[in-house]
């Protein structure tokens, strides 16, 4: 049984293409055969994220509009052979796809993968509706920070009166030191305040920058806790009961660093 | 005094997250009160009709509101009452 999950936000640069690339690699590292669809047309990002910006030869426009099929369309990874983009246009706009051709492709997509993955733009316009038309589920990205919780908060109940009542959470860009001091809100505060279901909270990591820079999303470094956090929430997406994780204390050599270094 | 030696020492008695969680939970009591014309509609509805079991009331004349105020949201409803209707303790 195929599952239709739209990653959604509402405020701009919290997470969303981030979070759609490490779940789409997480789960072709489990097999599973994955296809992210890019709704943000005209502002693709996509792509770049998984590294294959320089493989699209046609876009969700062009399958919409019948001039190609999907097939032709989908640009498959280079090192996760069951993991699948299909493109937006760049040149065009938001009007350009509606809900009711989302839900038609949709419809020909789950045949065929266990995952489809829809990345949202941010905003609650056309281009929204448009993106969460044919989800059975919806994961919302936010960061602690107050913009970016209201945000989350209108976006749930833009779901609700869309009838998408399975909505799930995540959380990014904790900074452990901050929530530590007092300075930050964590995780159950933000679930306090937005009553739905948690899945991941991923850490402010140097590592996410650097993995983006390379078009290798972060999921696949071992050593990277924002990776371990994907790897979790991927786990938890195929239902496994996986404990939330504790983020270490910084050692006395990362404290003076800190202190010292800029 | 104690206040200022708190600020000179960058100590406030709230952590600024503590700030930020009462902040949004205002905020979102706000957000969430601005519904929708039809559900206010649907609301209103469904008050008479629990209220038409014990009393007959004024339908054209009632008036129901949300009051936003500092702090809090409150339902207003102003229901001009007509008739009293006989209500066995049993219920209906």
């Amino acid at each position: 049984m195929s599952e239709i999950i739209v990653v959604t936000s509402g405020k701009g640069g919290v997470g969303k293409t981030t979070t759609t690339a490490n779940i789409g690699v997480g789960l072709a590292a489990k097999n599973k055969k994955v296809v992210l669809i890019d709704t943000d047309t005209g502002l693709r990002n996509l792509d770049l994220l998984l590294g294959l910006e320089n493989r699209i030869m046609y876009d969700l426009i062009d399958v919409t509009e019948g001039r190609v099929s999907y097939k032709k369309a989908l640009v498959r990874h280079k090192k996760y052979s069951t993991l699948y983009l299909l493109p937006t246009s760049q040149v065009k706009d938001k009007t350009s796809v509606n809900p009711a051709q989302i839900v038609r492709l949709c419809e020909d997509l789950r045949k065929e993968f266990d995952y489809i993955i829809i990345d949202c733009p941010a905003g609650i316009e056309q281009g929204f509706k448009t993106a969460i038309a044919a989800a059975d589920c919806a994961i919302v990205v936010t960061m602690p920070e107050i913009s970016a919780v209201r945000d989350a908060d209108k976006i749930i109940g833009e779901l609700g009166r869309a009838e998408k009542e399975n909505i799930k959470l995540v959380v990014n860009r904790i900074r452990p030191q901050m929530v530590r001091s007092g300075d930050m809100l964590d995780m159950d505060d933000i679930n306090d305040i937005l009553s739905i279901e948690c899945i991941g909270q991923v850490p402010d990591d140097e590592m996410v920058v650097t993995s983006t820079n390379r078009g290798e999303p972060v999921i696949s470094n071992e050593s990277s806790q924002a990776g371990q956090a994907y790897r979790n929430i991927v786990g938890r997406i195929c239902g496994e009961n996986i404990p939330f994780m504790e983020f270490p204390e910084e050692g006395f050599f990362d404290k003076l660093k800190r202190v010292f270094g800029k | 005094m104690l206040e200022v030696l708190m600020k000179i020492f960058g100590k406030s008695n709230k952590s600024s997250r503590d700030v930020a969680r009462d902040r949004l939970k205002v905020v979102l009591i706000h957000d969430r009160a601005n519904i929708s014309p039809e559900v206010m509609n649907h609301l209103r509805d469904d008050i008479i009709k629990v209220i038409s079991n014990y009393m007959e009331i004024n339908q054209q004349d009632m008036e129901i509101s949300l009051a936003n105020d500092d702090d809090s949201v409150a339902l207003i409803a102003n229901i001009p009452v007509q008739k009293m209707k006989h209500v066995s303790k049993n219920g209906r």
